[in-house]
This record gives C-alpha cells, sequence and structure tokens, in this order.
C-alpha cells in the first residue's frame, strides 16, 4: 500500500549510492545502520577539514545521515515525505525529538544530519506483546508524555507507531520520523499530493482515513492502537491493505481487551477504547489527559467501557454502518494544533485543607470555580501536600487509628464539592490527588510537570509571621513551576 | 544575503517607515520593492523617494499598475476613487520622481529569484494571482525557482512539486519556512499600505538565501496617523477608513 511507511524492499537506487568512508558537505560517512522502506540511515561524524558548523555542535554528541530512498524520481511519496521531514525537525526542539543538525538539498544529495539516539524503536517489544501490565502503563506515559509535547509545538506526528519510537538512556521517548506530520506553521506538502489516506494502516485514526491531517487526537487513537496491541498480543484493527479495509474501522469496534486477556484491569481498558473512540470529541482530548490517566488509575471514571467483554452486536455494527457511510469527519475545523491543546487543559488546584483559613479556602474555591467556567474544556487535579517528616517514618494514623492520608483525601473532596456541583463536572473531569513530601512546594511543582498541568492555582499563606517562619510555599511554586501560577489572597 | 520583500506600498509612509524600522531588526542587506508605490495613500512623494534612495543602493524595485497609471494618467475606464486617486497623485508628484516610476522594468531576474509585480506570465497585462492556477501559471512561465510577486494584497505562499502538484498557504507572522530546492515558490508578501485580510498591520518578508528561508512579517504602525493624512488631502473618506479594518 502506498501509505505504508515499512513494507517496500525495492532494489537499491542508482543515482546516490553512497560508500563507507565518502564525505558529503563536510560529513564523513562510517557505516549503514539501517535500511528501511523510505530511507537509508548512516553514522557519521564532521570531517576534519569540513568548515566549522554555523551553532557548533555538544562535543561527542553521536550523529546520524537519514538518506532517501529514491527510486528513480518516480516516488512522489517517498520525496514528498523526505521534504516534510526536512521542513519540519528544524522547527522541533525539547528531550522528545532528535536535535536536528544540518540538511541536503534534493538539487544535489539529499540528506538530513541529526542527533543519534542509541538503542533500539519500541518495534521489537511488539513481537514479545502481551507485555506486562506495568510496562504498558510505563510505555503508554512516556509515549504520551512526548505527544503532548510535540502537540505544543504545533505538530500532529500521524505516524506513531511502535518502529517511529525510541528511547533515551533515562526512558525518556524520543518520537522519529515527521515524514507524514503535519505543522500547523508550515505549508502541508502532503495535503494536496495524494489521493490515499496517508498514514500506517494499522494505526490510522478514521479521520485520517478520512483525509483529515490536523486534530491531534489522531495521535491519541495510534497510541491507544500501540497500547492494545502491547496488552493483548493483537491488532485492534487487523493490519488492512485496502482504502475499504481501512475504513471498517468506521463502524466495527475493537474486540474489548478483558476478552483477550483477562488480567487487564477495568481501568485499562477504559482509557485504552477511550483512545479508539471513532468521533475524536469522545476520546482523552490531550495526550496530557491520556498520560494523567494512566498516571493515576484510581481516578480513571469506570463508564460501561471498562466491563465491555464482547465488541458491539450486529444491529448496533449495521446502524454505525450506515452513519459512517455518509459521514464526513467531524474535526475541529480550521482549529489550529497549539490551540486544541489549549482548548483541553489540565487546572491543578493546590488546597491546603489543613492549614488554610476558611475565607482563603472559600476564595479559592471562588477562583478555581470562575476558572472552570471559562474552560469548558478543562480538567480539574485538586492536589493537597501531606507534610511529612525529612527523616525516618511519620505515623500515618491519628489518635483514632484513622488514616491521615483518607482524612485529607475526605477534605479535599468536601472543599471541591462545590464546584462540582455547580459546574457539572462529570466523567473525570474532577480528580483527587493527596501527595506525602517534606517539602510541599516541590511536591506541586512535581506534580505539575510530571502531569503537564497548564495553570496551578493556589492560596497565599495569609499570616504574615508564618510567612516569614515557613517561606512562602506560593512564591517557590511561582518560581519553579514549568506553567501559569495564579496566587489567590484574601 | 538578506532581502527585505516590500510591495504596495501605495504611499503610505507610516506603513512604510514601520516596516523599514522592522526590516532594520532582521539584519537585511538589500530590499526588493515590488512595486504600487503609489495610489490610495497621502504620501506619495515621500514613498518614491524612500524607494529611489535604495534603489541607487542596489534595491531592486520594479513597476506596478498604479505606477504606470499614474504615470500614464487616469483612464476614463477606472474605477472612480481609483481615478481620482491617480489624478491626486500625479499631481503631488514632481517630474523626476515621475520619470523615476516610468523607467521601472515590469520584471527583474537574480540567479533563481524573480521579481514581479503581477505574474511571470503577462506581468503587464496585470492579471492577479488568485489562486493556484494562476499561481501555477505563473511559475511555470519563468526560469526562476522562486517568484516574489505583489499586487494581491493578502501574504500567501504557492508551491509547485517535480510531478506537477501544487499547494498554497498562509503564512504566520515570524515563522521561518524553509523554500525546498525541490520545488518551485511564489511568494506574495502581502501590501505594506493597504493589508486587505481583516489584519490593518503592514506586511512584509524577509528571505535569506544561505539558509533558503522565507519569514513572512506583520508590523503594526501607525494607523491613525495615516487616515488622518489620506483626510487631510482631500482623498475619498473610504480609503482612510478601510486601513483600520484592514479591508
Amino acid at each position: 500500500m502506498a501509505a505504508d511507511a515499512a513494507s517496500e524492499s525495492e532494489p537499491e537506487p542508482g543515482p546516490q549510492r553512497l560508500a563507507a568512508g565518502q564525505v558529503i558537505d563536510g560529513w564523513l560517512l562510517h557505516e549503514k545502520l539501517h535500511t528501511g522502506g523510505m530511507a537509508h540511515l548512516w553514522s557519521v561524524s564532521r570531517a576534519e577539514d569540513a568548515p566549522p558548523l554555523s551553532s557548533p555542535l555538544p562535543p561527542g554528541l553521536p550523529l546520524i545521515m537519514k538518506v532517501p530512498r529514491l527510486k528513480g524520481g518516480e516516488d512522489p511519496a517517498a520525496i514528498v515525505g523526505f521534504e516534510v521531514e526536512q521542513m519540519i525537525l528544524p522547527t522541533l526542539q525539547g528531550p522528545h525529538v532528535p536535535r536536528y543538525v544540518a540538511r541536503g538539498d534534493f538539487t544535489r544529495q539529499p540528506y538530513i544530519v541529526m542527533e543519534r539516539i542509541p538503542g533500539e524503536t519500541l518495534r521489537p517489544r511488539l513481537d514479545q506483546a502481551p507485555l506486562e501490565i506495568a510496562e504498558v502503563v510505563a510505555i503508554g506515559v512516556r509515549v504520551a508524555t512526548a505527544l503532548h509535547d510535540l502537540h505544543r509545538q504545533r505538530l500532529v506526528h500521524l505516524d506513531v507507531k511502535p518502529s517511529n519510537i525510541m528511547r533515551r538512556p533515562d526512558g525518556t521517548a524520543v518520537m522519529v520520523d515527521f515524514g507524514l506530520s503535519h505543522h500547523d506553521r508550515l505549508p502541508d506538502l502532503l495535503d494536496e499530493e495524494f489521493t490515499l489516506p496517508m498514514g500506517t494502516g494499522p494505526y490510522m485514526s478514521p479521520e485520517q482515513v478520512q483525509f483529515v491531517r490536523t486534530d491531534l487526537r489522531s495521535d491519541v487513537f495510534a497510541l491507544g492502537v500501540m497500547l492494545y496491541h502491547f496488552t493483548t498480543g493483537e491488532r485492534p484493527f487487523g493490519a488492512p491493505e485496502s482504502v475499504r479495509g481501512l475504513r471498517k474501522r468506521l463502524y466495527v469496534d475493537p474486540v474489548p481487551p478483558r476478552a483477550i486477556r483477562k488480567a487487564c484491569p477495568p481501568w485499562l481498558q477504559e482509557v485504552i477504547l477511550k483512545c479508539l473512540e471513532v468521533k475524536p470529541e469522545r476520546r482523552w482530548q490531550t495526550a496530557a489527559q491520556l498520560a494523567l490517566a494512566l498516571q493515576d488509575p484510581d481516578q480513571v471514571p469506570l463508564t460501561e467501557r471498562a466491563e465491555k467483554l464482547q465488541s458491539n452486536g450486529a444491529l448496533k455494527r449495521l446502524k454505525r454502518w450506515f452513519v459512517a457511510a455518509g459521514e464526513e469527519p467531524s474535526a475541529m475545523p480550521g482549529a489550529p494544533i497549539a490551540s486544541q491543546v489549549m482548548q483541553s487543559p489540565i487546572v491543578m488546584a493546590a488546597v491546603d485543607v489543613d492549614n488554610a483559613e476558611q475565607g482563603l479556602l472559600e476564595r479559592l474555591r471562588d477562583t478555581v470555580g470562575r476558572i472552570m467556567l471559562t474552560e469548558p474544556g478543562a480538567r480539574l487535579a485538586c492536589v493537597s501536600v501531606m507534610r511529612t517528616a525529612r527523616i525516618g517514618m511519620d505515623d500515618k494514623m491519628d489518635g483514632a487509628g484513622q488514616s491521615l492520608h483518607v482524612k485529607q483525601l475526605v477534605a479535599l473532596k468536601h472543599w471541591a464539592r462545590e464546584i462540582s456541583r455547580q459546574l457539572d463536572l462529570g466523567e473525570g473531569r474532577l480528580t483527587f490527588h493527596v501527595l506525602e513530601s517534606p517539602d510541599v512546594a516541590a511536591a506541586i511543582v512535581e506534580f505539575a510537570e510530571r502531569n503537564q498541568v497548564d495553570h496551578i492555582v493556589m492560596g497565599a499563606r495569609g499570616n504574615s509571621a508564618m510567612r516569614r517562619f515557613l517561606g512562602s510555599v506560593s512564591a517557590q511554586v511561582a518560581a519553579q513551576s514549568p506553567c501559569t501560577v495564579t496566587v489567590v489572597r484574601v | 544575503m538578506r532581502i527585505a520583500l516590500i510591495t504596495d506600498l501605495h504611499a503610505n509612509r507610516q506603513a512604510l517607515q514601520a516596516v523599514l524600522d522592522h526590516a532594520a531588526t532582521q539584519s537585511i542587506d538589500t530590499q526588493a520593492f515590488l512595486g504600487d508605490f503609489v495610489g490610495y495613500g497621502a504620501d506619495p512623494g515621500w514613498v518614491v523617494d524612500q524607494v529611489r534612495e535604495r534603489v541607487a543602493k542596489g534595491a531592486v524595485a520594479v513597476q506596478g499598475n498604479h505606477d504606470a497609471a499614474v504615470v500614464r494618467g487616469s483612464l476614463p475606464t477606472m474605477r472612480p476613487d481609483a481615478r481620482l486617486a491617480v489624478d491626486w497623485t500625479r499631481g503631488q508628484l514632481q517630474p523626476d520622481q515621475l520619470e523615476f516610476l516610468a523607467q521601472l522594468p515590469l520584471m527583474q531576474e537574480q540567479g533563481e529569484l524573480l521579481f514581479v509585480h503581477a505574474n511571470a506570465y503577462d506581468p503587464g497585462a496585470w492579471d492577479y494571482i488568485v489562486s493556484r492556477v494562476e499561481a501555477v501559471r505563473s511559475m511555470l512561465n519563468t526560469r526562476a525557482r522562486i517568484t516574489f510577486c505583489g499586487h494581491m494584497h493578502e501574504p500567501r505562499l504557492y508551491h509547485l512539486s517535480g510531478v506537477g502538484k501544487a499547494g498554497e498557504f498562509t503564512p504566520t507572522s515570524g515563522e521561518p519556512i524553509r523554500l525546498l530546492g525541490s520545488r518551485n515558490w511564489l511568494a506574495i508578501p502581502g501590501s505594506t499600505g493597504q493589508p486587505r485580510d481583516g489584519n490593518p498591520a503592514a506586511c512584509y518578508a524577509v528571505y535569506d538565501d544561505t539558509a533558503g528561508e522565507l519569514t513572512f512579517w506583520r508590523v503594526p504602525y501607525d494607523v491613525e496617523a495615516a487616515a488622518a493624512h489620506i483626510r487631510a488631502a482631500g482623498l475619498p473618506v473610504a480609503l482612510a477608513d478601510r486601513l483600520h479594518d484592514g479591508r
């Protein structure tokens, strides 16, 4: 299939037969590491007599050169995909992409030089599926975190699959191959080019099948396919080879994971099936929300998805077939990726339920309520931190033997009750988290980082003597957190 | 080399000044002025002098339809507003300024770059590039790999692949776009002096031929002052009003 990026094995093309020891634009080729369907990968280094680069490289950074396989200039998919990557990779930053170094034009020798991420892709793990549930969850969190970072950079990857995911030594997921990606602020060279849906068959979202290339929730769908496969050892929609086969996912829902693997917990089935919803608006709205759910199983609201043990019946399927037959994709029309991310922010209310004065707690609740009112797509995570001793074990029971943790959770839910009631925050839009740490501010910042929180709302300690004595938690959070912080005062 | 691409200035002194100031912060080496220096606005003499000074230092300038009309004088076939503006403008310009406009070429080529006001296939007939159809026709009618043109006031970028597929794109201010060597490109920076896409900020673009990157820019300027000049000059009020809305 023209759309599949990893299924061909044609003989090598003629024009740019490269060899070890050759130097291209100052890049010395060492060895060919990999031959893929669309490109070769060479390990390279800067030749000794090469002119200096405009921005110097960190010493010791291992490099690869990606060279497209051109089959006699007649394979537009390979050329355009490579052009797209040449355009997009230089604009991306951060730990979740290989660092871009240089590129060569098609007029002479097309190539991209980039950071070499050591190790293998996630592809070999597919052969070992089903994996331990804990590993499936860990993979999900890491990949969702990486995807959210890309989405914030105005990019939809559109080819999320194990062979396009690598990992740094610390476990951070790195997305590679941006040949099918769409960037909000760059021309989409693929948009007009082809009459077949672009993507990899098993992972393509229903809207991708319908030629929509601008919905970040397509990546959420593909990640759901991966998690399904890792959990059950099977593909949720098989590996269709035709457009007709691809369209089947518009009306046939996958066998629930628990029907294949009993050990899959209901909450994980809920999370995976929610990724695989046909309509994007019924999925996790951002990769960050998916990561949040995977990190807090207790907080995943279970719907009928969680308990299903078989696919929908024939009647429901027929009904969906009729709908799908005449359906146009329902993606958010023209909304840029960056604003799709912002439409579904994660708001964190850091509530000091034990110590804050009543007036401050009320003001905080009022402020949070108003923020939630203006952000209909937002999720609210209510967080309270129990201060623990730096050294030694704390007694987690009070005099009456009641768990302090539970007590704090009860107090937190009580605090949020009015927000929940007024705004009718259903279906997991509201979650509760009691953290334990000797450093309250650090715990709040760490939670915000881990869960990709967009906005922290918290109270300032009212009493100035207390503040002098204990230091200002809110000032530390405002200084150190990666997101917007609103500090509420009475 | 970094080139500032400035077009459809339309005698708007405030907008041109703001664009030149902005370009000065973008380490540009030279400018290309893509025509329509006069017409609509109230400061044709000042604007023509600015362009002429820079052309003397090596900048590119090509003639636009408004420049040609002012050189030739108004025609009865013109819209009333345009006719009035042409006659008024003619009266404002010194003979040497008119002479400068008269001797401008319709097209100029520099290596793989083409500078033209309207299009490459018939530059003197002033056809507009309103869609991919005209853009492709223009790209197929020049040896140049990259065409910079004006005439259309909305910023736009067209591209044509080796197998004849064309695409178009509405750019965002400040985002560099690599004009890949494997394609032909036609870039319309958008009007400096009379933007029409609903955003009153002045348009221009910067092309870096070493990096092969084009960056479109929007520059806010003192619209009130430009509109006040138009009213004070006795030109049609509509020409002042439209600057506020960018229409």
